[in-house]
């Protein structure tokens, strides 16, 4: 065995904190220790060449790399030493950044540290064994969860390469979000102009198949091959039947406030929620319903001539098989409530910048009109505050949301063109608009719309005289600032779906203290997370705005689209094994593995001249976690890549 | 292993691959300042743990050893660090009924995106071990051998 060791400098990464040329003298002495150095960027080109040029002139036959995290560069450094000979599985890594240089200052404790490390990397190294790389299918499937502009954008990109995808959306109606604005920022596009045809598109393709009110209830598998489950809520309406006539909410005698207009407007206990609504078929919902609370009414029963109309209709679980899954899960508001000096929930006329949106919508349940919610008077002076629930760690969320600085623009131009007598006021920390013309549009909302903009934040509110009295602080010129005002709009921050750690869990996907769900890496695997074939796109992952949530779902499409196109996929062989000889088939394992990877198998023991059973690994489904050798008691199965020996061995040159 | 005035403890840490070795990870991209006495050792899981590591690691004479997992349902496996809470749970016990100061052996749960998290588990750990001073086990094993 000719071990061969390649510390890295990292730059001045790791060089700055180690020792790195007496890490490397240090590697040199250990046993089967053949050949050590250092190089300034190990992974770079140069530093590949060297490690495969040592390879060749030393005969080396496994390698060490003492840099970063094998999370970054293990792949990358097995590609270099198949490359030169050696089988991918003898390497292993050292991880003397992250873990070391980057996390201690002190010179001789982090080299004494580092030593120790390449240390431990040789031991595990020498216990490494060959291994083949394993393939599976791939099922030619897209899985996209959630039915806003990410999940659209998504679809119909992968529907282009003519790929199936099924959408996955939990209310009745796709469109999600935008499907409530009324302008987008800084064009001022009308947002279900461009957002209708798309969900038309996305519709009318033939390789999409949309389950709306629908949530998923189970996923297993990995890439290649996710098996999921889909519960497809019952709508008590059949789909097929429906012709969409509208003919059932009329008749309904029951009426409740909408969730689509945020309470502005009412809705029936029948209802499609917004009028382009697809599919426009509507949803029985069955806690407002006068049928499934007394048993009586029908009157929609009666009046669809379709007869479409079935209260008996159960829920459907749809099983299906994917070969990826993008998450579109979107984002929900910052609940103000924790806010009690703005108002919220006290005052009708304190409303929400998403309020505020189906208020200025023409479609919307004022028809376009500004007003009171109160008395439902034209208002005249509107107070906007932005950061609610934004950069404001101890009530709120530390993050910045993004957006907030930008709709409020965009709400009090708005204002102004539909009330042109009226005066915008925004409270604001700092404004952020960088973004293709996003500045520009901000100071024209200020020049030319004469929106006042005071730097500072609302101490109070409080209803005086029919009006809302803003009391707030200008820090710019140091003055209290006393405000009558007949609106408030409230910029609250955007948040993770109050539903997204369940879903994470499902999706076995990271997600952080906000419960926002986590990239691969944040700068060079954006839209990937670590469970190989699940991709993120939209707000699940940060607050974005359209564009930045349509580039990520295309982003992700395309990494979809290149899992699909292959034949099939290489998976790592770090997977379970058995060794019959020792297996006494007591079949803790198969209890014991989460995946089911495992399942008894009759073999002829020549030494015992009859039939037994022992424990079987079934390749394509071992996930490799590894929790069947902790229960193995004659130490039968095994991990390949972290099996006991090497494990021990580690700890052996501890 | 002999006390010394300048006694540094040696503890090993078994870290997940997808949670709490990713969560170090982000301590040192983060560039979060930690006490060097750790050594990491990666598994896949921390349902992967063998009780005999921990075990060993003690009779190897380490002062302290850590494992460190995903949080509770968020096991990427789904279910393995279900199994080592268990696991460990037990251990402990067993370990504490032969005399070894149970703050030596720990579990923590640490997330991708929890660096901070990992810093302080480390910093707490180190200075708890070191209040419990060094790992005598070796000693005593050679001492009555000699007897």
């Amino acid at each position: 065995m000719k071990i061969g060791v390649f510390v890295c400098h990292c730059g001045t990464n790791i060089a700055a904190t180690v020792d790195v040329e007496k890490v490397a003298q240090e590697a040199a002495k250990l046993p089967k220790v053949f050949f050590a150095t250092d190089y300034k960027y190990m992974c770079s080109d140069p530093g590949q060449n060297l490690v495969k040029e040592a390879i060749a002139k030393h005969s080396l036959d496994r390698i060490v790399v003492a840099s970063c995290s094998p999370s970054l560069h293990e792949k990358t450094f097995r590609i270099c030493v198949e490359a030169a000979g050696i089988n991918p599985y003898l390497i292993e890594m050292a991880n003397i950044r992250e873990h070391c240089s980057w996390v201690h200052h002190d010179r001789e404790k982090a080299t004494a540290k580092a030593i120790e490390l390449v240390r431990l990397a040789v031991a595990k190294v020498s216990c490494n064994r060959p291994l083949q790389k394993t393939y599976v299918p791939v099922e030619k499937r897209v899985l996209v969860i959630g039915g806003g502009i990410s999940g659209i954008q998504a679809a119909i990109d992968i529907s282009f390469a003519k790929y199936p995808v099924v959408m996955v959306e939990r209310e009745p109606s796709i469109g999600g979000r935008m499907a409530r604005f009324d302008k987008t920022f800084p064009t001022l596009d009308c947002a279900a102009c461009i957002l209708t045809p798309k969900m038309v598109t996305v519709a009318q393709s033939k390789y999409v198949t949309i389950h709306t009110y629908s949530e998923i209830e189970e996923v297993t598998g990995h890439v290649g091959d996710f098996t999921v489950k889909i519960r497809k809520k019952s709508r008590c309406v059949d789909l097929r039947k429906c012709t969409g006539c509208g003919a059932c909410f009329a008749k309904c005698p029951v009426k409740v406030p909408s969730e689509f207009d945020l309470g502005l407007g009412m809705r029936k206990a029948i209802y499609v929620p917004f009028p382009q609504a697809v599919p426009n078929i509507p949803v029985i919902d069955r806690r407002n319903c006068l049928y499934f609370k007394t048993k009586k009414c029908g009157l929609c029963k009666k009046a669809c001539l379709a007869e479409a109309i079935d209260f008996e209709i159960q829920d459907e679980i749809i099983e299906q098989k994917f070969g990826a899954i993008i998450v579109a899960t979107g984002f929900t508001q910052f609940d103000h409530s924790v806010y009690g000096e703005y108002g919220y929930g006290k005052f009708k006329d304190v409303i929400t910048g998403l309020h505020f949106e189906r208020m200025v919508n023409s479609s919307g349940p004022t028809a376009g009109k500004i007003i009171r919610p109160s008395d439902g008077k034209e208002v005249k002076d509107v107070v906007f505050i932005q950061c609610v629930g934004s950069r404001d760690e101890q009530k709120g969320m530390s993050y910045c949301s993004r957006l907030c600085c930008m709709y409020t623009a965009k709400h009090a131009l708005l204002l102004k063109e539909h009330n042109p007598d009226s005066q915008a006021y925004v409270f604001y920390i700092d404004i952020r608009a960088a973004g293709k013309n996003y500045e520009e549009f901000v100071k024209k909302v200020q020049d030319e719309y004469g929106a006042v903009y005071l730097r500072g934040r609302v101490s109070r509110i409080f209803e005086k005289g029919g009006k809302l009295i803003v009391k707030g602080a200008d820090t710019l010129s140091g003055s209290q600032i006393e405000i009558k005002a007949d609106l408030v709009v409230l910029a609250t921050g955007l948040v993770a779906q109050e539903e997204a750690v369940k879903l994470a869990q499902m999706l076995h996907i990271p997600y952080d203290k906000n419960n926002l769900y986590t990239e691969a890496h944040p700068k060079l695997a954006p839209v990937e997370t670590i469970t190989s074939g699940v991709f993120l796109t939209g707000a699940c992952q940060s607050p974005k705005d359209i564009p930045d949530t349509v580039a990520t779902a295309s982003a992700a499409s395309v990494k979809a689209l290149g899992l699909l196109i292959q034949d099939k996929l290489e998976r790592e062989p770090l997977i379970a094994k058995v060794d019959n000889k020792l297996c006494s088939s007591c079949q803790a394992c198969i209890k014991a593995c989460p995946f089911n990877a495992i399942e008894p198998e009759e073999i002829e023991d020549r030494q015992l001249k009859r039939k037994r059973i022992v424990a079987k690994v079934i390749e394509g489904v071992c996930a490799g976690c590894g929790n069947c050798t902790a229960v193995c008691r004659m130490s039968a199965i095994d991990l390949e890549g972290f099996s006991n020996r090497q494990i021990m061995e580690e700890i052996e040159a501890l | 292993m002999t006390e010394k005035k300048n006694w540094e403890p040696k503890i090993v840490a078994f870290l997940c691959n997808w949670c709490s070795y990713a969560g170090a990870d982000l301590a040192g991209t983060s560039r979060m300042e930690y006490p060097p006495n750790v050594r990491i050792i990666r598994v896949p899981c921390s349902g992967r743990m063998n009780p005999l590591f921990v075990i060993k690691c003690l009779m190897k004479g380490a002062d302290g050893v850590l494992i460190s997992g995903c949080h509770i349902n968020d096991c990427h496996y789904s279910e393995g660090n279900f199994y080592a809470r268990r696991r460990f749970a037990v251990l402990k016990k067993l370990l504490e009924y032969t005399g070894i100061d149970p703050r030596r052996f720990q579990m923590s749960w640490v997330s991708a995106s929890e660096g901070d998290k990992w810093a302080k588990v480390v910093r707490e750990l180190v200075d708890e071990i070191k209040s419990a001073g060094p790992n005598r086990l070796v000693d005593r094993q050679t001492h009555s051998a000699e007897v």
